[in-house]
């Protein structure tokens, strides 16, 4: 019996509309987990580096987490995986909401998809039917609209529904997957599904989820949920309000922007607005925010609120959560009540809420520095917010210059030329970034930045307080009841830090203490990736109810896997070395792991050079950043060790780094 | 004369306005009735479902009643707050007219026990946006002799029905015997 997975994956073949139930080898769930980790191992296995985002030989595989549909709260996340369009590289999305529950509960761990459907066609999963269904009434159909006619269609109001709008159906690299009340934004996945011809995915599902050991299972869950209650009767004082509590950061829910609005910058990345936060706005965003809210929503079993549905008047109803509510905003200079009524507009048409902004905003510097003209912008009307809405329609359609930004700064910048390339300079490894520019060099940042799989900061960060705390006796009550730390180094780290003098930034936290706090940060990323538990009330927020410590418990008396801390690290560090593999086999090197060169003005050659040769060396890569045979076959990868060497990636009398395999061992 | 005894009333006070719609109840709720408890869980099994329709801002949490063997002849539609709502939303009979508070697999009917031996129901415990709260209140209630035996009477007929009256006088008889 398979405890917490059902052992089975779905396996469609577009092309020939064939539809197959295969069993998995839980051999390999005792290995890569699941979800992010496992998905890895079939785009390895199956997906060669030749193979383009848009052949029919990418794979799109949709996965529910490891733990997904078990009472762990909050472990709701669909891992979508394939190769990015606009990277080139593996994209690993990930979604909330509710569809990975109900995937599971209909019998099946992953929905892996292969070949390119003729027609647009949808698939319907109820339990043992399995159907690819004529999806061409829903052509052009908004991702809420599609999910809604679906639902109607097959009389099943609780199915749960997984679409594209308009924007991945016209492979726009910066398309989305929309669900529930979440999407799968990052990386343009959306464009992929687009790509084979698949305009949603629904699902239903009535069977059993077992776990392996009940009573100890429903223990653990208990004291989380005792956290959860206990964490939100006690903020973490000292940060700002949104860093304070569990879940997404709570953008639905607060009204005070100050925070974002003046340090984040407007426009293309570009204009910082140090004094705009005043009783006036305050006043008139608090009113947009109101009256367009209708509820504060959750996930799939999870009792926070990151989320809302927000209805602008005279617009149907959508679901927002997190900072998308003012990039639109921002982007354009204008008020919450254009960010969130252009955000209807995007949410339907299935565009990325990080990316798309920024595309726009770089067209328009792009047009207001002659670069592009009135021919290329033919009836674009004259003010600013028309502005947007005319470049949003002209993108998810690819039309004129719409198609050209359709791919993203980084290679509309490329296509446009004359000089274009200066005005993408938001990107880290061809992707938008989040619009932040900051003074001093952030050691540890830096390394997140530069090594980032999903290429996304947020996606990265967490758990070590993001800036030192003034006094020492607030640094001394915050590690008081800091348990989730996975050594108790990590405290003294940052009691010692100060935020001027010897012990601050960029020389403080010191090379090696911020490969030891990056590689925490990220370790934990990656398992919830795998078990599929949302970040927020895990890696991303301070303090979080799930940690390092009970993981393995709960994987124990979930699954029934065996396992202790030491091999959970073991198996994340795994699958987070098949990732790189991935990319490493697709081209990405040293050169490639950069934050964009504007984003601090503070910057410091020689000690980057440092922090990315120390980090390498910590996670066993050489010095190009590709993990050693050495490395590999220590995890069990020796297939990648041979093929690399093989493709003359790593040559056999390499000066391999991997004497010392991390600085911990080193500082022994 | 009749004589007053007291009962206790349990109640879940559902205040759809705190539900924001995540279906824990669904889901503790089919743990804890899972055979071991909490072995599996699988809210296609609940005792409490959600009626969910996010866009147009549905969110009713409803307890398994009564099993009825007949749906509705006639079936209303109630408007609230501008939503329109299926009297079902609110109906909580597991009835041939849908498919919620049956089992999956047999079809069986379902019906909430309030999670017996437990402090409170499960659903509630597990509700943190506290859309569901536990009461229990007591009530004095008129002891009613002629419902106390027509009551017996309804359980004599059925246990007659099962095993035949001439066994049931027999059983009733060997009683009579030990209490002398």
């Amino acid at each position: 019996m398979r405890y917490a997975e059902t052992g089975f994956n779905l396996e469609i073949d577009l092309s020939r509309g064939s539809i197959e139930r295969v069993e998995s080898d839980p051999e390999l769930t005792e290995h890569f987990l699941g979800g992010l980790g496992t998905n890895a191992k079939i785009l390895w296995d199956r997906v060669p580096p030749e193979v383009e985002p848009f052949s029919p030989e990418n794979l799109l595989i949709f996965s529910a987490g490891l733990l997904c549909g078990t009472p762990a709260i909050g472990c709701n996340r669909t891992i979508v995986s394939t190769i990015s369009p606009q990277t080139k590289l593996m994209a690993y999305s990930m979604m909330g909401g509710f569809w990975a529950p109900e995937l599971k509960y209909a019998g099946y761990d992953k929905v892996i998809f292969r070949g390119k459907s003729p027609d647009l066609v949808y698939l319907w999963i109820k339990d043992d039917k399995v159907e690819i269904r004529d999806a061409s009434h829903l052509k052009g159909k908004g991702s809420n609209e599609t999910a809604d006619l679906i639902r109607q269609e097959l009389n099943e109001p609780k199915a749960q529904v997984a679409s594209i709008g308009m924007a991945g159906e016209n492979r726009v690299f910066f398309a989305s997957i929309e669900q529930g009340r979440s999407s799968a934004s990052r990386l343009g996945i959306g464009a992929v599904m687009g790509d084979k011809g698949v305009k949603a995915i629904a699902v239903r599902g009535t069977k059993d989820i077992n776990v392996a050991q009940p009573a100890e299972y429903l223990a653990l869950c208990n004291e989380v949920l005792e956290y959860i209650k206990w964490r939100n009767d006690n903020p973490v004082p000292g940060v700002m309000t949104i860093l304070q509590g569990l879940g997404s950061p709570q953008e639905m829910k607060v009204h005070d922007e100050k925070w974002h609005t003046e340090n984040f910058m407007w426009g293309n990345s570009r204009v910082r607005r140090r004094d705009f936060w005043n009783e006036g706005v305050a006043q008139k965003w608090a009113e947009t925010l109101d009256t367009m809210r209708t509820r504060l929503i959750s996930c799939f079993n999870c009792p926070m609120e990151c989320g809302a549905t927000i209805t602008p008047p005279g617009q149907p109803t959508f679901m927002m959560k997190c900072f998308s509510k003012l990039t639109y905003t921002m982007a354009a200079f204008s008020d919450l009540d254009f960010g969130l009524k252009i955000a209807q507009r995007a949410t339907e048409y299935g565009v990325d809420g990080f990316s798309t902004p920024q595309v726009m905003a770089f067209g328009l510097e792009l047009y207001e520095n002659g670069i592009l003209t009135d021919e290329d912008m033919p009836g674009m009307p004259s003010d600013n917010e028309g502005r947007f809405y005319w470049l949003l329609d002209k993108i998810v359609r690819r039309e004129g210059i719409g198609n050209v930004l359709a791919n993203g700064t980084y290679w509309a910048a490329k296509e446009i030329g004359k000089g274009a390339q200066e005005y993408a300079h938001n990107n880290i490894k061809k992707h938008e970034q989040l619009p932040l520019k900051l003074s001093m060099l952030n050691p540890v940042y830096f390394l997140m930045y530069c090594t980032g799989e999903k290429i996304n900061i947020t996606q990265i960060e967490g758990q070590f307080p993001q800036a030192p705390y003034p006094k020492r006796e607030h640094r001394e009550a915050f590690v008081k009841d800091w348990f989730q730390v996975p050594d108790e180094k990590f405290k003294q780290y940052f009691l010692d830090w100060e935020p001027r003098g010897e012990n601050s930034n960029p020389y403080y936290p010191t090379v090696q203490m911020s490969c030891d706090i990056v590689d925490w940060q990220e370790r934990m990323h990656y398992i919830d990736d795998a078990v599929g538990m949302c970040a927020g009330l895990s890696s991303f927020p301070m303090k979080p109810p799930y940690h390092i410590h009970n993981y393995p418990k709960f994987i124990t008396s979930g699954a029934g896997i065996e396992m202790d801390e030491e091999k959970l690290t073991q198996a994340a560090k795994r699958y987070r070395t098949l990732v790189r593999a991935i990319n490493i086999s697709r081209g990405m090197r040293r050169v490639d792991e950069k934050p964009p060169e504007n984003h601090w003005k503070k910057r410091f050659p020689e000690l980057e050079e440092k922090l990315l040769d120390a980090y390498y060396k910590f996670k066993g890569w050489n010095n190009d950043g590709i993990p050693t045979k050495e490395t590999l076959d220590e995890l069990g990868l020796d297939y990648v060790s041979k093929d690399f060497l093989k493709r003359g990636i790593l040559t056999e009398n390499e000066d391999a780094s991997s004497d010392e395999t991390s600085a911990e061992k080193e500082e022994e | 004369m009749n004589k007053k005894k007291k009962k206790t009333i349990k109640t879940i006070k559902v205040d759809v306005d705190k539900c924001n719609g995540c279906r824990t109840c669904e889901v503790i709720c089919s743990a804890f009735h899972a055979t071991p408890k909490y072995s599996s869980n699988n809210p296609a099994r609940s005792r409490i479902r959600l009626i969910r329709d996010p866009l147009r801002d549905m969110y009713i949490p409803v307890h398994a009643g009564e099993y009825s063997d007949a749906e509705c002849a006639g079936r209303d539609k109630y408007v609230i707050d501008g939503k329109e709502y299926e009297e079902c939303a609110f109906c909580r009979a597991s009835c041939p007219s849908r498919d919620e508070f049956k089992e999956p697999d047999s079809g069986l009917p379902l019906k909430c026990d309030m999670c017996e031996g437990e402090d409170e129901p499960l659903c509630v415990k597990w509700c943190l946006n506290d859309a569901l709260v536990y009461e229990e209140r007591e009530e004095e209630v008129e002891e009613d002799e002629q419902e106390a035996q027509e009551e017996m009477e309804i359980g004599l007929e059925a246990l007659a029905d099962k095993f035949g009256l001439e066994k049931i006088t027999d059983a009733v008889a060997r009683m009579g015997e030990k209490d002398r």
